[in-house]
């Protein structure tokens, strides 16, 4: 299916690339063709750095991208239990928490 | 067969007039040869294109494919298609200022017969079929597995693609040749038919051959999707199709 439906999120972080670690600014997610992983249809995800370019990209079985998606929320449940009072949460708090890394864009479909 | 190719990446003047690369090949000799322009897939511009246009020059044709996201700058294939996704790809205006440059580069190579057609996969093949409708001077148009000629709802529609290709099939005047695996999604076999029935009503040249066993990307010999057998049934029906309507 060449439904290149786009999701486009900011984030905050770093990953490591092709070289070395770089910071991460956006996430682009898309479930259609992947370059790498042996399916038709993969869910992909670049984390990029939007000044550099950078990129690292994974491509995820529809089922492992939904059984990471309940994953990355235990952890983070699990962490916020046990990190609450750290500086990072107060940080992340001070920021606005997780809720500012808000959906910046829907990138309609395209071919 | 030519088994003595020239084969280089050239300049071409693309969209907006805009110097722009792409990889040119060609049988040596005198010609004349028959012209193809090669469009790549929304993934990039990456070495299934290079291998395509080589084939086509194998067989005694000029091919050239056109880099799409020469914007983009340098780098792997594949990290400048995930540039250009994140922008949401190129528009169909530059693609068919892009084609029109690429056909105009191939009708100018000495040895040239003249004749120009257009293929591609994929989103490739949804842009063949709208260069059918928009460029009046093509001579043949390859939709290989083209999603969305037909929308099924205009919220597949925006501004890089604001029409879809069915719309512009009433100015088609030149053959067109559809190959489909009965087993894909987009299109699945009731677009393909539907396309069809648009064609057939109005009275346009084509040929529609559809796979059984296969689904979309049936050409890809890097992919799960891969299917021997209906791939290479697809080019002789490609070349015979060429040979009919180039020569």
């Amino acid at each position: 299916m060449c439904s290149y439906i786009t999701e486009i999120v900011a984030i905050s972080g770093s990953g490591k690339g092709r070289n070395d670690w770089t910071t991460l600014d956006k996430a682009v997610i898309y479930y259609d063709h992947p370059v790498h992983a042996p399916f038709d249809h993969a869910l992909n995800i670049d984390f990029t750095n939007s000044v550099t370019n950078e990129r690292v990209a994974v491509e995820l079985s529809a089922q492992s991208a939904r059984d990471l998606i309940a994953r990355i929320e235990a952890a983070l449940n699990s962490g916020d239990s046990v990190h609450l009072g750290s500086q990072d949460a107060i940080r992340e708090k001070l920021a606005g928490g997780r809720q500012a890394d808000r959906m910046i864009e829907h990138v309609p479909p395209f071919i | 067969m030519y088994r003595n190719l020239v084969c280089k990446e050239v300049l071409y003047q693309g969209h907006g007039n805009q110097t722009k690369n792409a990889y040119f090949a060609a049988p040596e000799g005198p010609g004349p040869f028959p012209a193809v322009v090669f469009i790549h897939h929304l993934p990039g511009w990456n070495e299934v294109c290079i291998e395509t246009v080589r084939r086509f020059a194998h067989h005694g044709y000029m091919a050239i494919s056109m880099n799409l996201y020469s914007a983009y700058g340098e780098g792997d294939a594949d990290d400048i298609g995930a540039r250009a996704r994140a922008d949401g790809g190129v528009s169909d205006e530059q693609m068919l200022g892009d084609v029109a440059g690429a056909a105009a580069y191939l009708r100018a190579q000495a040895g040239a017969n003249g004749k120009v057609g257009v293929m591609g996969y994929c989103s490739g093949g949804r842009q063949a079929f709208l260069c059918a409708g928009r460029l009046p001077d093509l001579d043949a148009a390859i939709d290989c597995w083209g999603g969305r000629v037909m929308v099924k709802d205009a919220s597949a529609l925006n501004a890089n693609q604001p029409v879809a290709p069915i719309d512009y099939a009433k100015d088609i005047n030149c053959p067109l040749l559809g190959l489909f695996g009965n087993d894909d999604k987009e299109p699945d076999p009731d677009q393909v038919n539907k396309t069809e029935e648009i064609l057939k009503a109005l009275g346009k040249t084509y040929e529609f051959h559809r796979y059984d066993g296969a689904g979309h990307a049936f050409f890809d010999w890097s992919r799960p999707s891969y299917r021997p057998e209906q791939a290479m049934d697809g080019w002789k029906k490609i070349f015979a199709f060429l040979g009919k309507h180039l020569a």
